[in-house]
């Protein structure tokens, strides 16, 4: 079928983002190899739905984010609860800012910032329970729009909103704790 | 302390924005939404005209813009030669097996 043909074309492009979606969902080599085989699978055979012309990459990461929640997930369940109900605004800034008493030294933050490798980013990312997990990485790393987030995960705008604003939330805190571990952040900061 | 998301503005001695304006607490507030290109036009122009005179929020501003940029640059692995061959091969035999 011509339109098959033309899907290796199209679709091939988007596999190292699919692949690195799938090692955060999966945290695992062997099965992000195995989901994103799947997705191009079932890509391929559903290719005669897809309405060219509207967004490929997210109807890829549809089909992806969806086949690791009904096959992947099922296997380790984990709870859906990410506790940030203690985490303020700005958390890691300020847990990188140091001693307020130094003055703004914006660049200090950003400077602590750098020193996280792609190894602590990974491991915080990863930390993050499924739903929060998976709406992160659809904004932050991939930069999908609320509504195309809301289109790939199959939840209203607001749910999507609230997923992303908790899972950033989240995400800092995680971060923190990786970067104490490191010695990044400072372990005076435990006492605030 | 500084370290209050609501004192932020006060605590560095920056002026109260005149009334009308967006304060810190709401720029704060709305500052992930703002990054994300998502709020109304009105609404990103209030916050743009709070972040041009503020400087404690526009330094958190700078920083979750950074640590945005550092998460999407953080985050990529290198696909292995191994699976590109495996999906294609894996299309070739399903596109074989449509053919029969």
């Amino acid at each position: 079928m011509a339109d098959q043909e033309q899907f290796s074309e199209l679709a091939m492009e988007y596999m190292s983002a699919l692949y690195t979606a799938a090692l955060r969902m999966t945290r695992n080599p062997a099965d992000a190899e195995d989901l994103v085989q799947e997705t191009y699978l079932k890509a391929y055979r559903a290719f005669g739905s897809f309405q060219s012309g509207t967004n490929l990459k997210a109807w890829l990461y549809r089909i992806l984010t969806n086949t690791y929640i009904n096959t992947y997930r099922a296997k380790k369940r984990r709870p859906e609860i990410a506790d940030v109900e203690d985490v303020e605004d700005l958390y890691l800034y300020h847990h990188l800012a140091g001693d307020p008493s130094a003055g703004l030294g914006r660049s200090a933050e950003d400077e602590a910032l750098d020193r996280f490798t792609d190894t602590d980013v990974k491991a915080a990312i990863e930390s993050l329970p499924d739903a929060f997990r998976i709406a992160v990485l659809l904004a932050d790393v991939e930069g999908f729009s609320y509504k195309e987030i809301a289109e790939i995960t199959d939840v209203p705008i607001g749910t999507v909103m609230s997923r992303i604003h908790r899972g950033r939330k989240a995400l800092q805190k995680a971060l923190v704790d990786v970067g104490r571990a490191r010695g990044l952040v400072g372990a005076s900061d435990e006492a605030r | 302390m500084a370290s209050e998301g609501d004192g932020v503005a006060a605590a560095a001695g920056a002026p109260e924005p005149p009334a009308g304006f967006v304060g810190c607490d709401e720029t704060i507030e709305k500052l992930y939404v703002y990054l994300d290109g998502e709020l109304t036009e009105q609404r990103r122009i209030e916050i743009a005209r709070h972040l041009d005179l503020c400087g404690p929020c526009v330094g958190a501003y700078g920083f979750e813009a950074e640590l945005r940029k550092l998460i999407a640059s953080r985050c990529h692995d290198h696909v292995p030669e191994a699976l590109r061959a495996r999906v294609a091969d894996a299309l070739r035999e399903e596109s074989a097996a449509s053919a029969d």
